[in-house]
């Protein structure tokens, strides 16, 4: 299989240099805000500073993929002393809370790296974090050509959406004796 | 659409239980912005002179900035307006914190209570969702406290609260309102606040803030923010630490505090202990700070670092401020920074300003040393200094005993003792305790600040100009050379030609003429800051600010679709400004009430000094007693304030 090179984007969090004070997400919400910076709500960004600030909690976690089912378990934190309510500290958009999903219409929200044309020079949120609590960097890997794959996979899904999965397999499994025959 | 407010104040009459959702005149905001010039202007319209602070009529309104909530870093005060206590004039502490953009969020600029509860109650604003609760199980609970078990029993983490403690309820007139590390403190707001028996407003929001020109706005933010981490990454040189920096006084950032502990005045503001800052000293208060101090935070939307999570021994967390780290420590003449981080826990939970409280601590002291007040006063009271103080606090709070007459403050309290307790009320300006500071020369600037703002309290007033000449030439060369923030280039010759000494000296120059010229700028940029509700020390309370006369009009311009330039923005808080001192003559503010204290300065100049306040009169467009011009006056399209000053007599009919 072919290699390619991959850019993977990561930010770094330095929760210990953390003050609080959620320029994150007012710059996250401006940026994707439509048009954009034509508005500001914390409650529609993608990054979120858990605060809890008598307890020494200041944990900024970026939205992760959205779930349309929740999981299996619950997980629960106590930090000293303290009992949070269950995946508190959790990045997904999931059906069992209201953290990463647009207050009007529900719809999940992911964090997309401010990906922009022309780019930025970094995601929003790093730019206004003059503290450095959030550090943006890229780097290239080497992965295995799954472009094509993807695509298939796309094809075939809409084939399934279309017909089904039995009639789809039973048309692979005809397709396949014809050609042993 | 309206852009950067929501353009509605919530109403709620806590005698009926009514509340109301109102929408604002869009006017308004191109008369007085928002915060402070849109606060003052609601108790203009509605709080007539006769109103006392205790009466149902006198509103308390907690008010957002306009640029609340915008990407502007550091735009977060909340301003609290009421009649004080106190001083009987308009009052407006502030506070940083994390309250006001949430209410904005909701969606409203004010929170307007009128009225008295007839039993304690607490506010919880959820978007429209808008409650009073009942609060008899928070009675007694401290400040912070109070925060907590809301934030509990309505299970939001995210919920932001203001409320009061045993100082508010017990209406303390030097009781605050406690938020976050936030405290609106000066004036008693937090009397008036226990007085309408209400214990706390809880705020949640959800929804979009409006901006008119989102791109423009960034655009200036990334200059802005490219300042900010210069300054951030180069402190000014020669200039004390604490004030080198952005942000208010960097006491929590920095151990070296020579500057305030020997410039300053310890004890009931009297004696300023030179050579205090010795090795020792500072080997215990660094190591006592490092272990006091968890973490530096911040403000909403701020990445300077002025407060800290305070996490000391036996002390359960609470959140401090930067001056009180000195002022509990210095009034009581306690040495050991471990005393600081124990009483600032229980004044903030009393909910009592820290800067007027320990000066009140300070003056019973004296007086019960010079025997006015008697060994029966201090029963039972401790005789070690910090034991004392920590005694006198509870009785304040409570309104104990002696402890009732000095929960009124330095000045109603030396009134009501009497047997020449007077004598020792020796540092208030206005019925307020004024920052504790006793120097040499009479200055010249500072003297007109002392004399006429509004806000009384001295460090709320000054910031952009030095507070000393630079002996060296080349110093004030180099000084002036990047100076952007200037609103002309004359001030730099200003600051050129002051001399520590000979002719261009204090008290003579500044000369009357320039002191007024740099006097009105530095408080063009309070109100301004005020009604925007910016925090000072990234603006009018610091030493080359990112925010200035050249960069303000196009932030307020882009956020609010106003068009502003330099000019009309001065206009435009002046309005404001003029508003405000016609609304405190009405309440009886006169010339003769307008001087800093008598010890202030060692050499005084009475000539010179009356010379400085009528040129300065005159320089705003007042007349020789401070009242408002008819010309000034319509000249602001405040033609119905010169009416009510005439109707009342206080302004002459034709008097100019």
């Amino acid at each position: 299989m072919a290699k390619i090179n991959k850019t993977i984007k990561t930010i770094t969090v330095d929760a210990d240099k953390c003050n609080g004070c959620r320029a994150c997400e007012i710059a996250c919400s401006s940026f994707h805000a439509e048009p954009k910076y034509s508005s500001v709500n914390p409650a529609r960004a993608r990054i979120h500073v858990i605060t809890d600030r008598l307890r020494g909690i200041w944990l900024p976690i970026f939205a992760g993929e959205y779930t349309p089912a929740e999981c299996m378990g619950r997980n629960k934190y106590i930090i000293n002393g303290k009992e949070y309510d269950e995946c508190y500290f959790c990045r997904a958009s999931c059906p069992s809370r209201d953290r990463f999903k647009e207050p009007d219409s529900g719809l999940p929200l992911k964090c997309d790296m401010c990906e922009d044309d022309p780019p930025l020079e970094e995601p929003l949120c790093v730019q206004v974090c003059l503290n450095d609590v959030l550090t943006y960097a890229e780097r290239e890997e080497e992965v295995d050509e799954d472009t094509v794959l993807d695509d298939a996979e796309i094809a075939l899904q809409s084939l399934i959406d279309e017909y089904g999965m039995d009639v789809l397999l039973d048309t692979v499994n005809r397709m396949l004796q014809k050609e042993v025959e | 659409m309206r852009y950067a407010e929501t353009g509605y104040n919530l109403e709620i009459d806590l005698s009926t239980g009514n509340i109301e959702r109102v929408e604002t005149d869009p006017r308004l905001m191109e008369l007085f912005l928002g915060g402070l010039g849109t606060n003052v202007k609601i108790h203009w319209d509605r709080v007539p002179p006769e109103t006392q602070a205790y009466d149902p009529e006198n509103l308390l309104i907690f008010s957002t900035g306009l640029l609340c909530g915008t990407p502007m870093h550091s735009a977060n005060r909340t301003l609290i307006s009421c009649i004080s206590p106190q001083t009987n004039l308009l009052a407006y502490p502030m506070m940083g914190g994390f309250w006001s953009p949430e209410l904005k969020h909701a969606g409203y600029d004010k929170v307007i209570f009128r009225g008295k509860s007839p039993k304690l109650v607490y506010i919880y604003i959820n978007n429209d969702k808008v409650e009073i609760r009942d609060a008899t199980h928070l009675k007694g609970k401290g400040a912070i406290e109070t925060q907590e078990i809301i934030r509990e029993e309505l299970g939001d983490l995210q919920i932001q609260v203001s409320a009061i403690g045993l100082g508010g309820e017990n209406r303390c007139a030097v009781a605050s309102i406690e938020q976050s590390r936030g405290s609106c403190s000066r004036g008693g707001a937090g009397a008036v606040m226990g007085d309408k028996n209400l214990k706390a407003v809880a705020v949640r929001g959800t929804k979009d803030i409006y901006m008119a020109d989102g791109v423009k706005f960034w655009e200036v933010m990334d200059e802005v923010r490219a300042f900010i981490r210069h300054r951030n990454e180069n402190p000014l040189p020669g200039i004390m630490p604490i004030l080198a920096g952005l942000g208010s006084p960097q006491s929590m950032l920095h151990i070296d505090e020579q500057w305030h502990t020997e410039s300053f005045a310890w004890g009931n503001a009297r004696v300023r202990r030179r050579n205090f800052w010795t090795k020792e000293i500072e080997k215990s208060w660094g190591e006592s700070q490092t272990e006091a101090i968890e973490r530096l935070i911040s403000c909403y939307n701020c990445t300077q670092q002025c407060g800290a999570l305070i996490s000391y021994r036996d002390v359960p967390n609470y959140l401090m401020k930067c001056f009180s780290k000195l002022t509990y420590g210095m009034a009581a003449y306690v040495d050991d920074l471990d005393f600081t981080w124990r009483i600032c826990k229980r004044a903030f939970e009393y909910g009592l300003d820290s800067f007027s409280t320990p000066q009140i601590l300070a003056f019973a002291v004296e007086l019960y040393e010079a025997g006015i007040l008697t060994d029966e006063d201090f029963k039972g009271c401790p005789t070690d200094k910090e034991g004392r103080f920590f005694w006198l606090l509870d009785r304040v709070a409570h309104r104990e005993g002696i402890g009732d007459l000095l929960a009124d403050g330095t000045y109603w309290a030396a009134k009501r003792i009497g047997k020449g307790a007077e004598q020792y009320d020796h540092n208030t300006t206005k019925k307020h305790e004024q920052m504790i500071i006793k120097l040499g020369m009479l200055d010249p600037l500072y003297y007109l600040m002392y004399s006429t703002n509004e806000k009384i309290s001295i460090p709320q007033v000054e910031g952009n100009w030095p507070q000393a000449p630079f002996p060296r030439m080349e110093d004030r060369e180099a000084f002036v050379e990047d100076w952007v923030q200037l609103p002309h280039e004359r001030f730099k010759k200003y600051f050129l030609d002051w001399e520590p000494r000979g002719e261009f000296s204090n008290p003579h120059y500044p000369t009357p003429e320039i002191a007024s010229e740099i006097v009105d700028w530095m408080e063009t940029l309070h109100n301004i800051d005020d009604a925007i509700g910016l925090c000072a020390g990234v603006g009018s309370f610091c030493l080359k600010p990112p925010y200035h006369i050249h960069n303000y009009p196009k932030l307020i311009s882009a956020a609010t679709g106003l068009d502003l330039d330099e000019d009309s923005l001065t206009h435009t808080v002046n309005r404001s400004r003029n508003l405000h001192r016609a609304y405190n003559i009405l309440r009886g503010l006169k010339r003769e009430d307008e001087k800093p204290p008598e010890d202030h300065w060692r050499r005084r100049f009475p000539e010179l000094e009356k010379e400085l306040l009528t040129t300065y009169y005159k320089f705003k467009g007042w007349n020789e007693e401070g009242v408002p011009t008819r010309e000034r006056l319509e000249g602001l399209d405040l033609p119905y304030v010169a009416d009510e000053l005439e109707k009342r007599g206080v302004l002459k009919n034709g008097q100019d």
